[in-house]
C-alpha cells in the first residue's frame, strides 16, 4: 500500500463538507431553507432528541447546508468540528460562556478589534466575567495576569489595527502551563495563511464575514476546536467535566474528551443563546471559500505594492505591516506568517486630522466604510470609527493615533490603487496645516 | 465510570447509568488507538434503552492508565476482570478492529459469560504493513496518518459527515494526538501478531454478527471472510462505509445492532 496523502489546501476549500446531493445529485451545496425535519417515528425523534442518532432537528442548532461550511472550515484549519454562527462576535461569545460563569477571568490581548474590546471589557464585565489586558508581545504580562479565576487566553493572530503578530507558540505555552486553553481570532489570516492549531492554539474563530466570505456580502462567524485540550485533566472546566443538568445529566467530558466542548457550545450554546447561521448565509459564505486559496495570494500580492508605495511616501510617518523590517514583530511575522501578513494594516498620516480626513474624502477607489476583508479596497479612520468607544489610554494601548487609517487590500489592479492613494496623499498634503 | 483493574484506573462510559443486574448488559470495545467515544452515538443508544452498557477505553487509551497490553489475549483477559469489576455476570460484546478480535477471543475463551458477539470492520489475519509498524514504533506523525487516511473510506474527507459540523479525520487525529508513546504501536503490534483466530472462532457458540464496510481500506470484506465462515451461523450486514463504520455509517451500523442484540423484555 503506497503512502496516505491527505487532499490538498485547494481541494478542501472546494470541497470538504459535501457530497453531491443524494435526493437531487445537486453538484453545488443545496439550500436546504428549513427550520425543521420530519421525524420517521417517534423513536427516531427521541433518538435525534437523545444524541443517539446523527440528523438534524431545528436549524438553530443544526442545518445540512450550514454543516457543510463548518465541516469545511474544520478541514482547513484542522479541528475537529466547528460551529457556524450569527456573525464573528457570536463566535467569541460562544467560546467564552461554553467555557466560563460569573467569576471566571480571561487574559487577553490589548490589540483587539473594537468589538471584541467591548465585549471584554464592559459587556462581559456587567455578567461577572473580567478581563485583564496585556500587550500581545509582553510574554511576562501574560504570565503574570493569570489568576485562579482565569478560564482562557485570547488574542488575535494579528492584532488589530497594530498588526502585533501574537506569538502563539509561546502564548500557548504559558496557557497549557496554567492549564487554560487558548483562543485566537484568526480573521486576518485566514487558514490560507496560517493554521493556528498547528502552532499550538487550542480554539480559533473568524468573522465569516471577512475574507472567508469575502466579498462583503454577508455576516457569519466560525468557532472551530482543536480537540486537543484536555478539559478533563485540567481540572478548571466543571461545565466540561461534571454532569449537566441542562442536557440531563450529560458529562460532556466522558461522551467524548475531543467533542466536549463543541457538544456543549452546540447543545447549549445554540440551543440556548441562539446565535446561529441561517442557511442563505452559510451557502454565500462557502462560494467565498471556494476561491480563497486563488484570492489571498492576490490581497497579499497587491498589499505588499501599497505597503512599499506607503513607506517611501513623504506624507506617510510610518507604515505599520510585520513584514516591513522596522515593525517589531518582523522576526515573529517571517516565523509564523511566510505566506504574508494579510491585506489589513495600518498607516499613520502626517499632518493631523485635517490631511486625514481630505485623504479619505479624496479616495475614488477605496471605499470608506466600517468593514474590511472584502474583494473591493476599504479605508477607514479607527479613533472616530471602530476604536471610537475607547479610551485614550485605551487607544494608546492599541497603537492608535488622530493620524492613523486602516487600509484593508482588494482585488483591483494594484496601479488604480497607488493612483488612488497618490492622489488623496496628495489632497492631505495641501489640507495639512 | 472509573474502575480500578490490576491496580490501574480504568474508564467505562456507562451513558449516565448506574448499572443494574436485572439489564442485560452490552460491552464495546473500540480498536487501536482510538477510546469509547468512537461508540459515541451506540453505546448511549443502549445505555438509554434498557441496557447496562460499558464502552471502555483500554489500558493507555482515552482516560485508562497505561500501560497498553501487548496482546489480544491479554486484552480479553482484561475485559473479563473488568466484568468481574463491574459485577457483570455476562454480557453482548461488539468490538471494532482490534476490539473486535478481542470480543472474539472472550467468547473463545469465556463462552459462559459472552452472550453474543458484534465484530465490526474485522479481518482474519488482522496484518499491519511494516512500514505503519515501524511509523508507530517510532511514534511518527505518519503513524497517526496511516490510521486516520486508511481509518476511513477514500472519500470521507470530502464527503459530509453525518454528525453537522464535524471533521472526521481531524477528530481521529486529535484522538491519536492525545495517546502516550507507545500505544498505538502495542494496539497494531497486537492486531498483528494475533494468531488464533481461526481457532477461536471454531470455539464461539454464540451468535455472532458481522459488521463490514464495503469502502473499508484496512480491513476490507473479503478478509473478513475466513472468520465469518468458521463461526457457525454468524450473519454478514455490509454498509457503504470505509473502517470506521461507527462513524461513516452511524444509523446503519445502530440498525444492525439494534436488530441483532435482542430487546430487554426477550432477554431472560
Amino acid at each position: 500500500m503506497s503512502s496516505p496523502k491527505y487532499p490538498g489546501f485547494d481541494t478542501l476549500a472546494l470541497h470538504a463538507g459535501q457530497s453531491p446531493d443524494p435526493a437531487t445529485g445537486s453538484r453545488a451545496v443545496p439550500i436546504y431553507q428549513t427550520t425543521s425535519y420530519v421525524f420517521r417515528d417517534t423513536a427516531h425523534a427521541a433518538s435525534l432528541f437523545n444524541m443517539e442518532r446523527a440528523g438534524h432537528v431545528y436549524s438553530r442548532i443544526s442545518n445540512p447546508t450550514v454543516a457543510v461550511l463548518e465541516e469545511r472550515i474544520a478541514a482547513l484549519e484542522g479541528g475537529v468540528g466547528a460551529i457556524a454562527t450569527a456573525s464573528g462576535q457570536a463566535a467569541l461569545h460562544l467560546a467564552i460562556t461554553t467555557l466560563m460563569d460569573a467569576g471566571s477571568h480571561i487574559v487577553a490581548s490589548s490589540s483587539l478589534y473594537g468589538g471584541s474590546h467591548n465585549l471584554l471589557a464592559y459587556t462581559l464585565k456587567r455578567f461577572g466575567i473580567a478581563t485583564t489586558f496585556v500587550r500581545p508581545g509582553d510574554l511576562e504580562a501574560w504570565q503574570r495576569s493569570i489568576q485562579a479565576s482565569t478560564r482562557l487566553l485570547f488574542g488575535e493572530t494579528l492584532g488589530n489595527p497594530g498588526l502585533d503578530v501574537l506569538d502563539i507558540p509561546a502564548v500557548a505555552a504559558i496557557a497549557h502551563d496554567a492549564g487554560v486553553p487558548l483562543l485566537v481570532d484568526s480573521t486576518f489570516t485566514t487558514p490560507y495563511l496560517m493554521k493556528p492549531f498547528s502552532l499550538g492554539a487550542d480554539l480559533l474563530y473568524h468573522s465569516a464575514t471577512k475574507f472567508l466570505g469575502g466579498h462583503g456580502t454577508t455576516i457569519g462567524g466560525v468557532l472551530v476546536d482543536s480537540g486537543r485540550f484536555d478539559w478533563g485533566k485540567s481540572g478548571k472546566f466543571a461545565q466540561l467535566s461534571e454532569p449537566y443538568a441542562g442536557f440531563h445529566g450529560m458529562d460532556f467530558e466522558d461522551e467524548s474528551g475531543t467533542r466536549a466542548f463543541l457538544l456543549r457550545a452546540r447543545r447549549e450554546g445554540l440551543r440556548d443563546f441562539g446565535a446561529c447561521m441561517a442557511p442563505m448565509t452559510a451557502f454565500q459564505i462557502l462560494q467565498g471559500v471556494e476561491t480563497l486559496h486563488l484570492r489571498m495570494p492576490r490581497h497579499v500580492e497587491n498589499t505588499r505594492k501599497v505597503v512599499q508605495f506607503l513607506a517611501a511616501h513623504a506624507m506617510v510617518e510610518t507604515v505599520l505591516y510585520p513584514e516591513l523590517p522596522g515593525h517589531p514583530d518582523h522576526e515573529l511575522c517571517r516565523r509564523l506568517l511566510p505566506r504574508g501578513a494579510g491585506a489589513v494594516f495600518s498607516f499613520n498620516l502626517k499632518g493631523g486630522r485635517e490631511a486625514g480626513r481630505a485623504f479619505i474624502e479624496s479616495l475614488r477607489v477605496f471605499s470608506h466604510l466600517a468593514n474590511v476583508g472584502d474583494a473591493k479596497s476599504l479605508v477607514i479612520h479607527p479613533a472616530t470609527t471602530t476604536h471610537y468607544r475607547m479610551s485614550d489610554e485605551d487607544l494608546k494601548k492599541a497603537g492608535i493615533t488622530a493620524g492613523t487609517v486602516r487600509l484593508s487590500i482588494g482585488l483591483e489592479d494594484c496601479q488604480d490603487l497607488l493612483d488612488d492613494l497618490e492622489r488623496a496623499l496628495a489632497a492631505a498634503r495641501r489640507a495639512a496645516p | 465510570m472509573q474502575i480500578e483493574i490490576d491496580g490501574r484506573k480504568a474508564f467505562a462510559y456507562t451513558a449516565a447509568h448506574a448499572l443494574d443486574p436485572a439489564k442485560p448488559s452490552v460491552v464495546f470495545l473500540h480498536g487501536a488507538g482510538l477510546d469509547h467515544s468512537w461508540f459515541g452515538l451506540q453505546s448511549r443508544y443502549f445505555g438509554h434503552h434498557g441496557r447496562n452498557v460499558l464502552a471502555l477505553d483500554f489500558p493507555g487509551h482515552g482516560r485508562s492508565d497505561g500501560p497498553p497490553l501487548a496482546s489480544v489475549e491479554e486484552m480479553a483477559g482484561w475485559v473479563a476482570r473488568v466484568l468481574d469489576a463491574a459485577n457483570v455476570r455476562t454480557a453482548s460484546l461488539v468490538g471494532h478492529s482490534m476490539g473486535s478480535l478481542v470480543a472474539l477471543e472472550c467468547a473463545a475463551r469465556y463462552p459462559e459469560r459472552v452472550e453474543r458477539i458484534a465484530l465490526i470492520g474485522t479481518a482474519y489475519p488482522m496484518k499491519v504493513g511494516e512500514a505503519f509498524l515501524e511509523a508507530a514504533r517510532r511514534n511518527e506523525q505518519g503513524a497517526f496518518d496511516m490510521e486516520t487516511i486508511w481509518g476511513h473510506a477514500p472519500k470521507a474527507p470530502l464527503g459530509g459527515n453525518p454528525n453537522p459540523g464535524m471533521w472526521m479525520y481531524g477528530d481521529t487525529l486529535a484522538r491519536l494526538g492525545r495517546l502516550g508513546p507507545g500505544v498505538l504501536h502495542a494496539g497494531l503490534k497486537a492486531c498483528n501478531g494475533y494468531a488464533a483466530g481461526i481457532e477461536s472462532a471454531a470455539k464461539v457458540k454464540c451468535p455472532a454478527l458481522f459488521i463490514l464496510g464495503e469502502r473499508d481500506q484496512m480491513t476490507p470484506p473479503k478478509a473478513a471472510g475466513s472468520l465469518s465462515q468458521a463461526i457457525a451461523g454468524a450473519r454478514v450486514v455490509r454498509l457503504p462505509s470505509g473502517h470506521s463504520i461507527m462513524a461513516e455509517a452511524p444509523d446503519a451500523t445502530l440498525d444492525a445492532l439494534v436488530e441483532f442484540l435482542p430487546a430487554p423484555a426477550a432477554v431472560k
